[in-house]
């Protein structure tokens, strides 16, 4: 998995050295590598966290709950990347670092709520009810995602419509959807990692004995 | 877990759904755009007339061709805005953006004035989503060099 990463990683790398900039913009335009798998790649992970939330809560399984919390988490990564590398590209180009159109105020939106389910989940002891609240503030938080895809289409923003295949010219379509594999596979890597991670841990939770009653009296043997 | 909690859990699930799709639809379908908008285009601030002169608003459109004036020394950007039936010109303080150019999308903040000119001091250049690589012989320095003689 890991070997598979750096692979996919070295393809990423050797993007840079290409003739692939883009005519108006110069080498600027190259952050479109990196910035618009991105966003493909957060959204679908927030999407694998809504359908682990639905799964959690349908079946009180700790493995969908462990799901809600690494794909959560690696949804955030992703997102806080997606606004810096957007920021970075925004000001040479549109002129500003940040402006409030509704593109951008939605993605603002979108970390903070998936931010606050990391938040609940760090915060609630008791594992039944984490798993409970958290997949709810994660369903919830959901109803942004497709909200922030279709921002740019639904109202006027100073955000640029999606990409399609025919606004993006061939020579810069390959290194593209290279990019966003590249990033897919680093994503599953990260979100299976984090996974364990949890498993381990709730599991641990889950094993360990009823707390008032763990420490037994020394001083019974007659 | 108990099966109470579970059976529990699963009243939660519908009620998350329920409220999610509810929100999502509203938004969706509830013409949120008709009230609110990120910025107006020259018909509506023109429809507007005098009710748009003095308060803050952004104003979006294409740079009109021929339009535009930058005098570097006044640090001064004169254009004219379209939509291709209404027409607004703006006065903007400060430098353009290295983008800017005629024919480019962008959204202007500030206030109209009584003269009908619209005042602006933040020039946003809202470019498109087609991405293309240089042709031959065409380098960004030269499209950079056409603007900075503007």
């Amino acid at each position: 998995m890991l070997g598979l990463g750096l692979l996919v990683w070295a393809h990423y790398a050797g993007l840079v050295h290409e003739e692939t900039s883009e005519f108006m913009m110069g080498d600027v335009g190259r952050i479109l590598y990196a910035h618009v798998p991105t966003a493909w790649n957060g959204l679908l992970t927030y999407l694998v966290a809504f359908i682990a939330a639905v799964g959690a809560l349908a079946t009180s399984k700790k493995g969908w709950d462990a799901l809600v919390e690494a794909s959560v988490e690696v949804g955030v990564l992703l997102n806080v990347l997606l606004l810096i590398q957007g920021s970075l590209w925004a000001k040479p180009t549109w002129g500003v670092w940040w402006d409030w159109d509704p593109r951008l105020t939605t993605s603002a939106i979108m970390v903070v709520a998936f931010g606050v389910v990391l938040a609940l989940r760090q915060s609630i002891q008791e594992p039944g009810r984490r798993l409970t609240i958290s997949s709810v503030a994660t369903i919830v938080a959901f109803i942004n995602v497709p909200i922030v895809y279709m921002s740019v289409k639904w109202w006027r923003t100073l955000h640029q419509d999606f990409s399609t295949p025919e606004t993006v010219d061939a020579t810069l379509k390959l290194p593209l959807r290279v990019a966003a594999f590249g990033m897919l596979f680093i994503g599953i890597f990260f979100v299976v990692a984090r996974w364990r991670i949890a498993m381990r841990r709730l599991s641990r939770e889950m094993d360990a004995p009823e707390l008032p009653d763990a420490p037994k009296p020394l001083t019974v043997e007659a | 877990m108990n099966d109470t909690e579970a059976k529990k859990r699963r009243w939660y699930l519908v009620g998350a759904i329920a409220v999610a799709s509810s929100a999502l639809g509203i938004i969706a379908f509830g013409n949120i755009g008709e009230n609110l908008v990120y910025f107006w285009d020259p018909s509506q601030v023109v429809a507007a007339g005098d009710k748009s002169i003095g308060a803050t608003i952004r104003l979006g459109g294409v740079v009109e061709t021929g339009t535009v004036d930058w005098n570097p020394d006044a640090n001064e950007l004169e254009f004219i805005v379209t939509d291709g039936s209404e027409t607004v010109e703006v006065h903007c303080s400060g430098a353009p953006p290295q983008m800017f150019r005629e024919g480019i999308g962008v959204v202007v903040e500030g206030t109209m004035t009584k003269s009908g000119i619209f005042k602006s001091d933040r020039l946003m250049v809202k470019h498109s989503n087609e991405y293309k690589a240089p042709s031959e012989g065409e380098s960004v320095e030269e499209l950079y060099k056409t603007v900075e003689k503007l």
